[in-house]
């Protein structure tokens, strides 16, 4: 019997594929996201809502849709005149960089995009793991859930870069305390950017998709220079 | 749940290293997890366990050295265990700390014949 030193990380596969999913986006200038939350806590929803505010700003934008089952979520966003493939992942509860290797034919067929939103199948925890070559990870909550859940699920608030907080319009009718949810938010990730927004009454939508088309612009002029 | 699809990486990454190594059974297998990771080391044990039976891997042990979240303070270059996010350094109270450890995901190494 002997030992083996083998000091690999488990994912290694995955964020080599990750790895190239980034370059091949970055040669084309587009800037990728990976919407993360809780199913229910309205990420169809939010991308709809900024739909308006990103053409407002020349922002083309294409949509890649997670989930296990049916093409609901992409038929939603093609209402909008958003080009969306829906990627149904059977019984796995999360997308990998593999899923989306096999979407980038797809995306970059599309001329002149500036920007790639990947939903992420409802889920808070396993999603955490995976890397899909993103530029930044976007976690959703809403005031219907509770605001401790950056302490309950700590791996995808500490994974992510934005937080966003949705249906502040309901948050009069709940227990949910934006302040405390702001606070275990930041002490899991101190570096979290947090926005807070209704898709249903719009409100704080603009600004997301301000900061959002900012960031595609930036990635964008980067590839010009 | 997606200790099986993390399992099926850990599987695959020691197939290869056992047919490189020209090993033929695997006996004991050593991962190293941190605390921070969206894994939970007792599933992730009932999923190895159930993932190898009738394999080349069937009878290995898993050792998962589990990592607590850990900081270094800026200030005092203190080390210590980060405990429910509290995200300061129990020597001289900064929080002007990085974070070390807690997001570990590896194995560390296989013992087999």
């Amino acid at each position: 019997m002997h030992e083996i030193l083998i000091e690999e990380k488990i994912l290694a596969r995955n964020n080599e594929i990750a790895a190239a999913n980034r370059q091949a986006l970055s040669e084309r200038g587009i800037y990728a996201v990976n919407l993360v939350s809780s199913p229910g806590a309205g990420k169809t929803s939010l991308i709809e809502s900024m739909t308006r505010h990103l053409k407002d700003q020349s922002i083309s934008f294409a949509v890649v849709e997670g989930d296990l089952e049916g093409d609901f979520d992409a038929k939603r966003v093609e209402k909008h005149g958003v080009p969306a493939l829906q990627i149904t992942t059977g019984r796995a509860c999360h997308l990998d960089a593999h899923l989306i290797e096999h979407s980038l034919p797809w995306v970059l067929k599309h001329e002149g995009l500036k920007l790639l939103i990947i939903e992420n199948v409802g889920n808070m925890v396993c999603p955490a793991e995976y890397d899909l070559g993103e530029d930044s990870m976007i976690t959703v909550m809403s005031t219907a859930e509770g605001d401790d859940k950056p302490l309950k699920y700590p791996a995808i608030f500490a994974a992510s870069e934005v937080l966003v907080i949705n249906k502040t319009d309901l948050a009069p009718y709940t227990d949910f305390d934006i302040r405390k949810a702001r606070e275990n938010a930041l002490k899991v990730n101190p570096y979290l950017k947090i926005f807070e927004a209704s898709c249903r009454t719009g409100d704080g939508v603009k600004e997301f998709a301000a900061y959002i088309a900012k960031l595609a612009i930036t990635k964008r002029s980067l590839k010009n220079t | 749940m997606h200790e099986m699809s993390i399992t099926r990486s850990i599987l695959e990454i020691v197939g290869r290293q056992m047919a490189a190594n020209n090993m033929n059974s695997l006996k004991k297998l050593t991962l190293r997890v941190g605390e921070l990771t969206a894994i939970e080391p007792e599933v992730l044990r009932f999923c190895f366990d159930a993932a190898i039976k009738g394999t080349q891997f069937d009878g290995a042990a898993l050792i998962i050295e589990e990592v607590p979240l850990g900081g270094r303070c800026r200030e005092c270059a203190g080390e210590f265990r980060i405990t429910a996010f509290d995200n300061c350094c129990p020597k001289c109270g900064s929080t002007n700390i990085d974070r070390v450890s807690g997001d570990e995901l590896d194995i560390i190494s296989m013992e087999g014949d």
